[in-house]
C-alpha cells in the first residue's frame, strides 16, 4: 500500500514545505488569538498539519515506524486532546477570558525576531542532516520558539498549557525533519506522557480555580505557606 | 513602440474603466443575496454613475482648486494603476515605464490628493476620515510592498509583467510563501479598497466612516468620478490578486487573438468567483473597531515578512 501511495505523491517535497509553512503560521496565530475557544481549534488544525506532513514522509521514505507516529499524532492531537480541552473549558466555563501580557502587535514583532534568529541557528543543523525535509528544521525551531512566546506571554492556564502542547508539536517535527523520527520506544514514551500530563493539567486547573477562584497563574506567586 | 502592445494596452485600460463598475454591482448582488434581501440590478451602479453625471456640482464657499481638482487626479492615478496590471496579455507597452513599486505609489497619490481634498473644506467629519485614511494607508503600504518584494524574489524582477510571466510560465509547484502573501495581499485588499472588516463601503453613520468621511462634501460629477475611481480601485485589486496568485490563463507576449479570448474568459470567471467571496467575507464578518485596524494590518505585515523569509528559507531553487 506504501509503494502505491509514494506513486501517487511525485511532489511530496511541496506538500511537506507547504505544511511547515501552515505550522508556522498557525503557531503565529495562536500567538496572536485572544480566545480560549478558537486557540483549541487552531492547536487541532496545527495536529492535522503535523499529521499531513508526517504521513506524507512516512509514504514518500517508506518508512513504516513514521506511519505508526502519524497515526498517534492523528489520534492523539487531533482528537484526543482537542476533545478534552474542549470539555475542560466547558466545565471551568472560561470559553472566551485570555489576557495576554504583552499587547498583541508587540508579542508578533518579538515573533517575527525569534523566527529569524531561529532561521539563521538551524542552516548549520540542516546542512548536517541528510533527510528530504531538511530545510524545515528552522520552521520546526520557529515554532517551539514561539510557542515559548506564548507561554511567557500568557497570563491564564490553560492557554499557557496549550502552548506547552503546540511545543511538542514543534519539537515532534524537529525530531521527523532531522532525523526521521525518533525510535518507536521513546515516541510512544512521549504520547503518553503528553495524555498523563494533560490529565494532570485538568486537575490542576481545577485546584487552582478553587484555591484563587481564578485561573490566573500571576495568583500564584502571591501564595504563601501560612 | 509595438503596435500591438500598444492597442492591447488600451484595450486592457478601457476595458478596466467600463467593466469596474459591473464588478462592484456583482459584489453588491452578491451581498445581498447571501443576507436575503432582494438584489440591485448588475448595472446598478451605471445608473448611479450616469445620474450623478447628470447633477449639478455644489461646492463648498470655501473650497480651493485643489477640491476640485483632486476627482480628476484621484480617478486618473487610478486608471493609470489599472493599466500597469496585466489582465489579458502581460504584453502591455507602459510595462516599463511602471513596475510594482510604482504602481504602489500611484494608489498612494491619489490616497494623499482624497485626503487633502477631505481635509480642504475644513469639516469635522472631512479632517476625521482623511486622518484614518491615511493610518490605514501608511499601514497596508509597507504590507503590500513586502507582498511584491516576496513575488519579485521568485521572478527577479519588480516589473509587473515580468512577474505574472515567471508565475504563469512555471510547471505546477507549491510555494508557501505564495500562499502567506495572499493572506497578506486579501487583508491589505480589503483594507485599501474600504471592505467591510476594516470599513463599511455602504454606512450612513458618519462616525464609523473612513473612505465615505472624506467625499461627504462631493457633488454630481465629482462624485461620481470618485465613485467610479473607487470601484475601478476595487477592480484593479481584484487583477493584481488574480495575476499574483492565479496567473492561469494570462498569455504571454506575441499571443494569437484567440488566446487573448480565452484569457479574457477565465478573467471574468475568476473575477466573478472572486466577487462571491468577497461578499462571503464582507456577510460573514462585522466591522472592527478603528483601533483594531491596525492590528489587521500588522498582521498582513507579519505575515508578508513570513513570505518573505519562508521564500529565502525553504525555497533555495528559482
Amino acid at each position: 500500500m506504501i509503494d502505491f501511495l509514494a506513486r501517487v505523491l511525485p511532489e511530496a517535497g511541496q506538500i511537506i514545505n507547504l505544511c511547515a509553512a501552515l505550522m508556522l503560521l498557525l503557531g503565529f496565530s495562536m500567538l496572536a488569538q485572544r480566545r480560549i475557544l478558537t486557540l483549541i481549534n487552531l492547536f487541532l488544525l496545527q495536529g492535522i498539519a503535523l499529521f499531513v506532513s508526517i504521513l506524507v514522509v512516512a509514504v514518500s521514505t517508506k518508512q513504516s515506524h513514521l506511519l505508526w507516529s502519524a497515526m498517534i499524532t492523528l489520534a492523539l492531537k487531533v482528537v484526543a486532546l482537542p476533545w478534552v480541552l474542549h470539555r475542560l473549558i466547558r466545565r471551568l466555563s472560561v470559553k472566551w477570558d485570555v489576557e495576554t501580557l504583552l499587547n498583541i502587535p508587540t508579542t508578533m514583532l518579538v515573533g517575527i525576531g525569534l523566527v529569524i534568529v531561529a532561521f539563521n541557528v538551524a542552516t548549520p543543523i540542516s546542512e548536517l542532516s541528510g533527510t528530504v525535509l531538511r530545510s524545515t528544521i528552522g520552521i520546526a525551531l520557529a515554532c517551539v520558539l514561539l510557542s515559548f512566546l506564548m507561554m511567557i506571554t500568557r497570563s491564564k492556564a490553560v492557554p499557557q498549557v496549550i502552548a506547552f502542547l503546540a511545543m511538542e508539536n514543534g519539537l515532534f517535527f524537529a525530531a521527523t525533519s532531522a532525523t526521521y523520527g525518533m525510535p518507536m520506544v521513546v515516541e510512544l514514551g512521549i504520547a503518553l506522557d503528553v495524555m498523563v500530563g494533560m490529565v494532570i493539567f485538568g486537575v490542576f486547573f481545577f485546584q487552582i480555580r478553587q484555591q484563587f477562584d481564578s485561573l490566573d497563574i500571576r495568583q500564584m506567586e502571591k501564595a504563601r505557606e501560612e | 513602440m509595438n503596435l500591438t502592445a500598444f492597442l492591447i494596452q488600451i484595450f486592457t485600460l478601457l476595458l478596466a474603466v467600463l467593466l469596474a463598475p459591473a464588478l462592484t454591482g456583482w459584489v453588491n448582488q452578491c451581498r445581498a443575496w447571501m443576507q436575503n434581501r432582494s438584489a440591485p440590478s448588475l448595472i446598478q451602479p451605471y445608473y448611479t454613475l450616469h445620474k450623478l453625471f447628470h447633477k449639478e456640482v455644489l461646492l463648498a464657499h470655501n473650497a480651493s482648486s485643489l477640491f476640485r481638482a483632486a476627482p480628476y487626479i484621484v480617478f486618473s492615478c487610478t486608471a493609470l494603476a489599472a493599466a500597469i496590471v496585466p489582465t489579458l496579455s502581460t504584453d502591455l507597452a507602459f510595462s516599463p515605464a511602471a513596475d510594482a513599486i510604482a504602481l504602489v505609489g500611484l494608489f498612494s497619490l491619489a490616497r494623499v490628493f482624497m485626503a487633502l481634498a477631505g481635509m480642504d473644506v475644513g469639516t469635522a467629519f472631512g479632517s476625521l476620515g482623511a486622518r484614518r485614511e491615511m493610518l490605514i494607508g501608511f499601514l497596508a503600504e509597507p504590507a503590500l510592498l513586502m507582498v511584491f518584494f516576496t513575488a519579485s524574489l521568485i521572478s527577479q524582477s519588480t516589473s509587473l509583467s515580468t512577474i505574472v510571466e515567471t508565475l504563469a510560465q512555471r510547471e505546477f509547484t507549491i510555494y508557501p510563501s505564495l500562499v502567506f502573501s495572499s493572506i497578506a495581499f486579501a487583508m491589505v485588499a480589503l483594507a485599501e479598497t474600504a471592505r467591510i472588516p476594516v470599513d463599511n463601503p455602504t454606512t450612513h453613520l458618519e462616525l464609523t466612516m473612513i473612505h465615505e468621511a472624506m467625499i461627504l462634501e462631493y457633488s454630481g460629477r465629482h462624485l461620481a468620478l470618485i465613485e467610479w475611481a473607487s470601484s475601478l480601485k476595487l477592480f484593479t485589486y481584484f487583477c493584481l490578486g488574480i495575476a499574483l496568485f492565479f496567473p492561469l490563463g494570462i498569455s504571454e507576449a506575441d499571443a494569437p487573438l484567440q488566446m487573448i479570448a480565452r484569457a479574457g474568459v477565465a478573467m471574468a470567471v475568476k473575477l466573478a468567483v472572486g466577487g462571491f467571496v468577497l461578499a462571503l467575507i464582507e456577510t460573514l464578518s462585522a466591522k472592527m473597531r478603528i483601533f483594531r485596524a491596525p492590528e489587521f494590518l500588522g498582521t498582513a505585515f507579519l505575515l508578508a515578512v513570513l513570505a518573505m523569509l519562508v521564500r529565502l528559507l525553504l525555497e533555495t531553487g528559482p
